[in-house]
Formats: C-alpha cells, structure tokens, sequence
C-alpha cells in the first residue's frame, strides 16, 4: 500500500499538470479563433489558385505520368491529436497504393510528419523544413518554399499537397490538392483556348500559383492544428480532473486507515497498562 | 392542314426561344462578369457580379469586360479599378499577382498584396522610392541591384496611381 507521502506527491504532480493542460487549452482557444479568421480570406486566395487547373482539367488529360512530388503539410509541435500522423497515414497508404508504380519524391513541412517518414522512405525525401508551426503562416512562407521546391530542380509529372482541410472544431479531413509541373500547362490543350500566352507569363502564373496553394494549405493546416489541439488538451485537462479525484479520495482513506491504525494503538497500549 | 399551322407554330415558339436560352449560357455569349479578387489576406471580391475591371500586366494595361476572351497573365504593381454594377469605382493598388479570365466569364485576380488605394500614402510612397533608388546607387551584387529595381518599380507605380 502506497504511502501518505507518496501519494500527497502524485497528486500535486497532476494537480500542476492539469493547470498546464488548462493554460494550454486556452493559449490554443485564441490561437484557434484568429486562425479561423484568417482561413475565410484565404480559402477565397486558394479556390482561385485552384480554378485555372480545374478548368484546364489538368488530371484527367492523357500524359505519360512517371514521377510524382508529393508536399506534406504539418508542423513541428505536437500535443494536437492525430494532426500530423494523418498526414503520414494519407501519404504512407498512396505509396503502398496508387503510387507504387511512381517515382516519387516528398517535400516535407514540420519535423513530426518528417521523423515519421524517415524510416522507410527517408530517401525519397528531397527537402524539408523546420521551425514552422511556432507562428502563423504568411505568404512570405510560402513563397519562399515554393521557391525553394523549384530552384531544387525536382522533376516531377504530376504532384499533390497533403494537408488537413479544416472542417469544423472538432472535425478535419486530411485531403490532397493535386498540382502540375508548368511544362503540363504548357502542353494542356485546354490551355489554347487562352490569349496570347508566352513562356515568362506562365512561369510567373504557375510559380504564384503554387505559392498561393501552399499558403492556402498551410492555413487550413494550422486551423486544424489549433482546434485539434485544443480539443486534446482540453480532454487531457478532463482526465486529470477524473485522476484527482481518485488520487484524493485515495489520500484521504489512507489518512483515516493511519488515523485509525494509531488510535488502535494507543488504546490498545492504554489497556494493556491497566 | 391549315387550320392546324399556327398551333405547330404557337407550340414551337417556346421550344426555339428554349434552345436560344440554353445556347447562350453554353459558352458563347456572357453579360455577367463574376469577380473574385483577394490576397492572402483580405478578400475584396467574392464572384462578385461588376461590370468591368482594369488592371495593369507585365505584358500592359488590359481593361476586362463581360465576355472577354480567356486569358491568364501576371500582374504588375499598380492600379486595379473595379467598376461594380451600381457605377461605383473602387480603386485598389496591388504589388504583384495573377489574373485570370476563364472561358465562362469569371474573373480571379490574386495579388501578392493589396489595399484600397486610400489606404496609400503619398509621402511615405515618397520616402521608400527614394530609399530604393539609394540602395540601387549602393547596390555591389546583381541581386541587390534586382531587388532595389524591383523596389523602384514599386513604388513609382504606387506614386503614378496617387
């Protein structure tokens, strides 16, 4: 039977713990709230971005597909649910699947979805960003990375962005935006139907759109996260809650058991005087 | 056979104007011209009926009426005027971004950044071309000399639209 003194030390040890959880909750709740202000705009920013490959109905168009870039968008931080593991899971689940015949390589944003692919596919990495996550996501970000991904010279056919779609507070999606080289733009029937195009027009076109892709999924990544991570902290600050209630109805029993145990004691020592 | 003439034609009226309808919105004549303009930031326009829109490209100026034909180009820093269907202008000034028009008539211009042109200062506009061309005189790398160009172009063509 645990002592007095080591339980009265457990306790504190969640009592504080819980109040971390709390704060952390809270810091979370208004990290939350201006992410979701700032998703509205940027949602409008990534449904344009995405309009001209919809229209061209890039996808679907018969080309010889043979590499593929796939970027993963999460963050360094955890303690928010199964964030960046479903970003691992969706991409992991494609390589055994619809992927296996491609080449693919991986652009990763955030050290957790990062040690998570490490293992086995560590070498398709091609590059990888840390120290993202801390604050919120600016185009300037994104920019650079897309810059980045391209002055990498990575080949790829076809390619997709794997981020969690933000739903609501307590739901998201982990979904996957497709994207093109701009070699398939230029090759794209649909894409004659379009004035005047020369090259410089459609490099700058397809570098900002990428850009503009990544800062959106990188918005709804962080939306996710916050609310994720507010609904995790806010059921680890309820278990320990229920873990202390425990620990003190264990404190004050063993309590009175000592209480008692010492009474018995000194009365039965009182009697044996007599 | 005569009398039964004019309730084949009272009958195909409908059907032929039908078929005029649906000509029109299958992809050869439009009235409306749906906006959406945004940056990564603000969002202006939501496939927002106007009635055109003038914006300023790498490769020159282009006013954008309903109906005009599908293009897609990069924007230059200056003036986009957004004349909505009530006659109002808005006027706001963007630094960089793209537009496109698209085969059924919509419009999306994302900038890089954007701000209602009142939101501009002139002395402050001022201040910065002159800091940039500073920096050109300074500049030791091609890159230097690129940025501050580019700086220059930037705030030249914000003081040309104030």
């Amino acid at each position: 039977m645990a002592t007095l003194k080591l339980i009265s030390m457990r306790l504190k040890s969640v009592k504080s713990i819980q109040k971390i959880t709390k704060s952390m909750k809270m810091v979370s709740a208004a990290k939350f709230a201006r992410a979701e202000r700032e998703l509205a705009p940027a949602r409008i920013f990534g449904v344009g971005a995405r309009s001209l490959y919809e229209v061209t109905d890039l996808a679907s168009e018969e080309r010889e597909k043979k590499k593929f870039l796939a970027i993963l968008v999460s963050s360094d931080r955890g303690l928010c649910g199964g964030i960046h593991s479903n970003v691992a899971k969706s991409i992991r689940a494609d390589l055994n699947g619809e992927l296996e015949n491609y080449d693919t390589k991986l652009v990763i944003i955030g050290d957790k979805v990062k040690s998570m692919m490490q293992g086995k596919h560590g070498s398709k990495i091609v590059l990888s960003v840390n120290d993202y996550g801390k604050k919120v996501p600016l185009f300037e970000d994104a920019s650079r990375l897309a810059e980045e991904v391209i002055a990498s010279g990575v080949e790829y056919d076809i390619g997709a962005v794997y981020y969690n779609n933000f739903k609501s507070v307590i739901s998201y999606n982990t979904s996957k935006i497709p994207i093109f080289p701009v070699d398939a733009l230029e090759s794209s029937e649909k894409l004659s139907v379009y004035d005047d195009i020369d090259n410089d027009v459609l490099q700058c076109y397809h570098e900002f759109s990428l850009a503009s892709l990544i800062f959106y999924t990188m918005k709804e990544g962080a939306c996710s996260e916050q609310s994720s991570r507010m609904t995790a902290m806010e059921a680890a600050t309820k278990n320990a809650g229920e873990m202390i209630d425990r620990l003190t109805l264990r404190y004050n029993r063993t309590r009175q058991a000592v209480i008692t145990k010492e009474l018995i004691e000194i009365i039965s020592g009182a009697a044996a005087i007599k | 056979m005569v009398s039964r003439l004019p309730l084949l034609l009272y009958r195909a009226v409908p059907l032929l104007r039908l078929q005029a309808r649906s000509v029109s919105t299958s992809g050869y004549h439009f009235n409306e011209l749906p906006l959406t303009f945004s940056s990564p930031y603000e969002s202006f326009y939501k496939k927002q009926n106007i009635s055109q829109v003038d914006v300023s490209t790498l490769s020159g100026d282009m006013g954008i009426l309903p109906d005009h034909v599908p293009v897609i180009a990069a924007l230059s820093p200056g003036l986009v005027s957004v004349y909505e269907e009530n006659g109002d202008i808005n006027k706001f000034f963007v630094s960089s971004g793209v537009v496109t028009v698209n085969e059924d008539s919509s419009v999306q211009i994302l900038a890089e950044e954007a701000a209602p042109l009142t939101h501009l200062d002139r002395l402050e506009a001022q201040k910065g071309l002159d800091k940039c061309q500073q920096d050109l005189n300074s500049a030791s790398s091609e890159e230097d000399r690129a940025t501050a160009n580019i700086g220059i172009d930037f705030y030249e063509a914000a003081l040309k639209a104030l």
